[in-house]
């Protein structure tokens, strides 16, 4: 726990030495608003657009949790297909691969011109970036059973039902919250996309508008509140699967799904 | 109970693994019989089918040849009657201790309630009462390994098959999980075959020793272990307990002993 606080303190220290350096060199140099706004600029442009900010920001939480968890459903429901039928799996797999190879920002006027400019074209294009990784690491989970473990629940005459619900399933958990936790930051990052392509709310269309008004400190306002979007989705993910799965939660994997794509 | 008192009989097992080039023979003709509450040892190199014998005897595993009894019934598939113990401990890492116990009774459809008392029983007998509500991975390489004993045993199952169970612990831990295997035996009277490839291991918890030679895995002998019981770490060190280690090395085909 000492250990804990002490690592917080670290890096809250390497935070606030980053923006004084930042806010130092922004006055000493005299860089102009449009190019680097100082901190302070930042924040008070922060607190005074509080208001649209969190509407904005409100409009593509939206957009990423709907677009995420039809990945987590249809990503579940896909991945159990794929283990349990060889016919399903050659079917499933092409597809799903070129929908995960087609770069998604490249799609995305497409799906625009599918389903309009409004938050259902930002939800698909969430979804679809989301779903792969959560494909890939629940079925990577429910292979991945100790041979040994299903010899002994066959030595039982464990039917298929159980051999599911008692091995497959909870053995999948770390790894599909490993791929939970790459889908909501990629989500995030396809709802901004959606947002950046066509539309008029979201932080993303906010980050447009801001850069055609040359409104720098609108612009790091806005990623301000996106990071901080993107951190609360996150961490709640990192709460649930400490709630939920509190036999696993092994410190490699913790770091093996950092942030970031 | 069987008429003959004969808890497994094997005859003229042979297991042949189909493969591109040539089938492999892992088992030929082996035959043998394990009596009601027996101790029988297998011993052998790595893959000469020792863990074939295991696996078809356990219903996991179909033969190419050959008749397998259990209990005076042929085995056809898994039967509730056996326990198996493996290398590793292949523990459910999301139960708890008490819950990897009684997964036996949950898959079997047994009733909780009746069966929750033996768990805790088992659990005694092990010596892991006080750890009933920790996670495996709380709890050290041998203590996981109870938890498998004591899970293998829980439906009060009639067999009880030990894969290499001490393989992967050192060997201060191995030596204190001999003893206890053999408590538990002593007090249960569980007919056991147990795979090793530990001699001194084999020779220590045996009534008889059963030796295996590789390519193709056959029988080649069987050896009486006629130390008193129960037996005590000093004995490992006695000129008799020598004396059978040394011909079951022999047997095997180890020069130096």
């Amino acid at each position: 726990m000492v250990e804990r606080f002490k690592e917080l303190g670290t890096i809250t220290f390497s935070l606030v030495l980053f923006t004084v350096i930042w806010e130092l060199s922004v006055w000493v140099f005299s860089v102009s608003e449009f190019l680097l706004p100082a901190p302070s600029v930042v924040i008070t442009t922060l607190v005074l657009k509080i208001g649209p900010l969190l509407q904005h920001c409100l409009v593509t939480f939206r957009e990423t949790v709907y677009g995420f968890l039809m990945g987590l459903v249809l990503g579940v429901i896909s991945a159990v297909m794929i283990v349990y039928s060889r016919l399903l799996q050659n079917l499933l797999y092409p597809l799903i691969l070129v929908a995960q190879i087609v770069p998604k920002v490249a799609i995305a006027p497409l799906l625009l011109v599918w389903v309009g400019y409004g938050e259902i074209s930002k939800v698909l294009i969430a979804f679809l970036v989301s779903w792969f990784p959560i494909i890939v690491t629940t079925v990577q989970g429910m292979r991945m059973v100790q041979p040994e473990m299903l010899d002994l629940v066959k030595s039982l005459q464990a039917s298929d039902w159980q051999i599911f619900t008692k091995v497959r399933l909870p053995n999948a958990l770390p790894h599909f919250f490993g791929g939970l936790k790459i889908a909501i930051t990629l989500a995030v990052i396809g709802a901004i996309i959606g947002e950046f392509v066509g539309g008029n709310t979201g932080l993303g269309y906010l980050v447009m508008v801001a850069n055609y008004e040359v409104n720098t400190p609108l612009m790091f306002a806005a990623l301000i509140v996106l990071s901080a979007l993107g951190l609360v989705l996150y961490g709640v993910l990192v709460l649930l699967e400490m709630w939920l799965i509190p036999w696993s939660l092994g410190e490699e994997e913790q770091q093996m799904t950092g942030f970031g794509m | 109970m069987t008429e003959n008192g004969k808890a497994i009989e094997v005859r003229n097992l042979t297991k042949v693994y189909p493969s591109k080039d040539a089938p492999i023979v892992a088992l030929e003709d082996a035959s043998f019989e394990v009596y009601e509450q027996e101790f029988i040892s297998l011993v052998g190199h790595s893959g000469c089918g020792k863990t074939t014998i295991m696996k078809i005897i356990a219903g996991l595993l179909d033969k190419t040849r050959g008749e397998v009894l259990v209990n005076g019934a042929p085995v056809t598939g898994p039967k509730s009657s056996t326990g198996i113990v493996f290398q590793t401990p292949v523990l459910f890492q999301w139960r708890t201790v008490i819950d990897n116990v009684m997964l036996p009774i949950e898959i079997l459809g047994l009733s909780k309630e009746q069966y929750y008392p033996r768990a805790m029983e088992m659990l005694e007998l092990t010596g892991l009462t006080e750890f009933k509500d920790k996670f495996p991975r709380e709890l050290s390489g041998g203590m996981q390994q109870r938890v498998s004993i004591s899970r293998a045993l829980v439906h009060d199952p009639s067999l009880l098959l030990l894969d290499e169970p001490f393989g992967a612990l050192d060997a201060m831990t191995r030596g204190e999980m001999n003893m206890e295997l053999q408590r538990i035996w002593s007090e249960k009277k569980k007919t056991s075959l147990l795979i090793t490839h530990s001699i001194p291991e084999a020779v220590f918890l045996a009534d008889r020793v059963m030796v295996m030679t590789p390519r193709p895995g056959r029988i080649t002998d069987i050896i009486d272990i006629g130390l008193p019981r129960p037996r005590t770490p000093e004995m490992r060190l006695s000129v008799e307990f020598t004396e059978c280690v040394r011909e079951v090395g022999k047997t095997i085909g180890l020069q130096y002993l």
